[in-house]
């Protein structure tokens, strides 16, 4: 629908005009800012996360199983949060520096969980035939691990690029425009305008792009194994010499990840001037946001289980249309998703304006991708023998179901539910936008106080965020992860 | 699959009823409850957080404060139309005021809500009122510059000596208005040159805080901004403004714009008694006097209400003759795009 208003407002501004709103130096700048500062932090977490990841899982660094809890925590910091932390510290943290610095920090995770995830499963055997064949490690590495690794970058790439495409609040703060804040910058000046609408369409366009190129590379490969391997976990590599260095790296990003927000947090906590703690309202805003974001996550979850199930039950280019379809919205700002229900709403039907349905339903269309994939990678292990036997056996298909299918899925479920419920909290514009009179959540409060400056006063809201995000993170180490979708069993 | 699937199920069943009851204790505690008074506020939203309080016990109605900014709210307003859930309209400056009003959509004011305003303040079809007003300023940094650094006129900014050098917020609606006076001042001609000599020249940052704080920490030698917020900020403690000091213009230059804050009854309210209650209570002597001795330090309209005097007085400023009904918004919007600030 998003997609649908888009499309409508392009066709009311007629080409001609559009052309005229696109081709202008602002739109050019525009684009080489997002260009650059999405292959950037693409590249950057994907090094960074692959690196991460080897070194947690296959080698003896000290403390792994410490350091694996402490690089994923960052999760439970949402990148504004995290922008504001570097940025109320100093002030000179801002521009492309700034935004790649923090943007690679909070996003780093996405890439390094599905890596971690498929380093688990990769059974050594493999690494093992290659070495009895006399590659050395690091060629084994180099021929054997890292093709294997490719889904879970790509997959967790992927969806950092889409995440960069709509972030607003962390790049607002740092002062580094890109489409999507130029979008919110031309709808706080005329709100439903048609610069902003030419801007969402290049948006898309950039969108596009990016799951072309991950279509093209990933390739028609297929990764999955057919027996079930090993249940064993690989040798870990000697670091050797470079055992203190290396861990001195890993530690360094744990500071600059976690500690720098932590400090930063304790500190306006402990010093600002406008801090204070207004338990009433703090406590409002937390009911509004677990409440909305646990009905935003069921619903989402759910209406994720059909599109899963044509997606991989039903194989076929019309299913996977319907199945990419649903990451577009996932690169549109949260404020044309607002937006189109805003206009959709009051010219279909009015009634719901304005309440906590509409919300709810703007939650579905941006988080449907997150919901998608987790729960995709369940059903792809569910195997349809089982269903199969089932039916032979005199159960009906709701039974089956019931009974076999959802039990079998229902991890998935619960870690889809953990990744919606982490991003609504955090969710800003569209919750501006459509949420109902009154009703406040962290994320608005934060945001309402940090860009006035109140830093203090923002800490508070702050924290809360972060504090709500945490079960949901626990949740999401424990399971695999948002990428495990790559993973393919033959159908 | 670490979680037994069957306990898996249990969790999720749990996690939806108790999704089920939050939602209904919420809607029973009134959180999504309906007021007796919805206001869309595009003023500082701490301001009415201070103020409304005082509304409500002296009225005993409930106000529910919906905010955003000046454009986006009055241009939300207007998509909305007969369905707004808004009753009264407030703004920071008075172009937002216009476009609700050129649609049509604000019920005419009660006499009493306008008897205490001086007449300049309010448009001729008596659509809306001021309420409070706010005078463009420069700022500068003391460490490098001095008052006489200072240009005679804010058009002076776009000339290329100030290039890097001076700071302004064009997304904010602040110095949208501030563009609108120029506009109506100076021709569209002249607003489109001056507006590319500041993309040329100007640092660009979020908003008018921030603006004050790049000029007090030296990162530029001035900023384009209203007068308040370094006061506000010497009030309190002095931190972003200690190296820093305002530059008015006078001289009905542009850059001596008075703004005007407005305040409407939208004609779709369905509260109406209680909207005029609260506009009429909003222009009293008693409401304006609590806004002059508030944190905002804005200027009240109301002559009988009293500014702290260490504040440039009101009836120094000097400030250019605009029609507070001819300032256009949308206008402003198309040149600033134009000109690639937005």
């Amino acid at each position: 629908m998003p997609l649908a208003y888009v499309a409508f407002y392009v066709v009311v501004i007629g080409p001609v005009d559009l052309w005229h709103l696109l081709a202008r130096p602002r739109i050019a700048e525009l684009l080489r800012n997002t260009v650059t500062l999405a292959i950037a932090c693409m590249a950057a977490t994907a090094v960074l996360g692959v690196s991460l990841g080897v070194l947690v899982e296959r080698t003896d660094l000290p403390g792994r199983r410490l350091w694996h809890g402490l690089l994923v925590a960052p999760l439970a910091v949402p990148a504004f949060v995290n922008g504001y932390a570097w940025v109320s510290l100093d002030r000179s943290v801002h521009g492309f520096t700034g935004a790649f610095t923090v943007v690679t920090l909070s996003y780093y995770p996405l890439v390094y969980l599905p890596v971690v995830a498929m380093l688990r499963r990769l059974d050594p055997a493999l690494e093992e035939s290659a070495w009895s064949l006399g590659h050395s490690r690091a060629r084994t590495f180099r021929t054997v691990v890292l093709p294997q690794l490719r889904p879970a970058l790509l997959g967790g790439a992927l969806l950092v690029g889409l995440h960069l495409l709509a972030e607003f609040g962390a790049l607002s703060l740092l002062r580094f425009p890109t489409f999507t804040t130029a979008i919110y910058d031309q709808y706080g000046s005329t709100f439903n305008g048609a610069a902003a609408t030419a801007m969402a369409v290049v948006l898309v366009l950039l969108c596009l792009v990016l799951l072309l190129a991950e279509l093209r590379l990933r390739g028609n490969r297929r990764y999955a194994r057919l027996g079930r391997g090993a249940a064993r976990s690989a040798v870990p590599a000697a670091l050797g010499p470079w055992r203190w260095p290396l861990l001195g790296v890993v530690g360094a990003v744990v500071v600059l990840a976690l500690g720098v927000p932590a400090y930063s947090l304790v500190r306006w906590l402990v010093i600002g001037t406008s801090t204070e703690f207004p338990v009433a309202e703090l406590a409002e805003a937390l009911v509004a946001t677990i409440a909305l974001a646990l009905a935003g996550a069921v619903v989402t979850t759910l209406a994720a289980i059909p599109v899963v199930w044509l997606a991989v039950r039903h194989r076929g280019w019309a299913s996977t249309v319907i199945e990419r379809s649903t990451y577009i919205a996932n690169a549109l700002p949260g404020i044309v998703v607002g937006l189109a229900l805003v206009v959709a709403s009051l010219r279909l039907v009015p009634g719901i304006y304005q309440t906590a349905a509409l919300l709810v339903a703007a939650y579905v269309i941006l988080f449907l991708p997150r919901a998608v994939v987790t729960v995709r990678a369940g059903l792809e292990q569910a195997p349809t023998m089982l269903d199969d036997v089932a039916h032979s056996l005199g159960t009906g298909p709701l039974a089956t179901a019931r009974r076999v299918t959802l039990p079998l899925i229902a991890p998935s479920l619960g870690a889809g539910a953990a990744l919606v419920f982490l991003a609504i909290s955090t969710e800003l514009t569209a919750t501006l936008m459509l949420s109902p009179i009154g009703t406040h959540t962290l994320a608005t409060e934060f945001w309402s106080a940090s860009s006035e400056l109140r830093y203090g006063a923002a800490a508070p809201y702050a924290l809360l965020l972060v504090l709500v995000s945490i079960p949901a993170t626990v949740l999401l180490m424990r399971s695999d992860g948002p990428a495990t979708r790559t993973e393919r069993v033959p159908a | 699959m670490s979680t037994p699937p069957r306990r898996a199920i249990k969790r999720a069943s749990v996690a939806l009823a108790a999704t089920l009851l939050t939602a209904s204790t919420l809607s029973g505690c009134g959180v999504f409850g309906s007021p007796d008074l919805v206001v869309y506020n595009a003023q500082h939203e701490e301001l009415l957080d201070e103020i409304v309080p005082m509304f409500e016990e002296q009225s005993g109605l409930d106000v529910e404060l919906r905010s955003g900014k000046d454009l986006e709210m009055a241009n939300q307003i207007v998509e909305e139309g007969e369905d707004s859930p808004a009753d009264v309209f407030l703004t920071e400056n008075s172009p937002a005021m216009s476009i609700v009003d050129n649609a049509g959509l604000f019920a005419e004011l009660p006499e009493a809500a306008t008897a205490s305003i001086p007449d300049e303040y309010v448009p001729s079809d008596r659509a809306w009122t001021g309420f409070l007003a706010r005078s463009t300023v420069a700022m500068y940094n003391t460490d490098t510059m001095t008052d006489a650094d200072m240009p005679d006129s804010i058009l002076d900014f776009a000339d290329p000596e100030w290039k890097g050098r001076v700071a302004f917020s064009p997304t904010g609606a602040d110095f949208q208005a501030i563009v609108s006076a120029v506009l109506e001042l100076e021709g569209e001609q002249a607003t489109a040159d001056w507006l590319a000599g500041l993309e040329e020249n100007g640092v660009i940052v979020q908003n008018n805080l921030v603006v004050m704080q790049s000029v007090d920490s030296g990162e530029v030698d001035a900023g384009i901004a209203y007068h308040y917020y370094w006061y506000r900020d010497r009030q309190e403690n002095g931190s972003d403004s200690d190296s820093s000091a305002l530059h008015f213009f006078g001289n009905q230059d542009p850059g001596a714009f008075l703004s005007i804050s407005g305040a409407g009854i939208l004609d779709s309210s369905e509260h109406k008694d209680a909207a005029e209650e609260f506009v009429t209570w909003l222009t009293s002597t008693d409401a304006q006097q609590a806004m002059a001795e508030s944190y905002a330090l804005e200027y009240p309209l109301n002559p009988d209400a009293k500014l702290d005097p260490a504040v440039k007085p009101f009836d120094e400023l000097e400030p250019p003759t605009v029609d507070v009904a001819s300032l256009n918004g949308p206008q402003v919007t198309e040149l600033m795009t134009a000109a690639g600030l937005l």
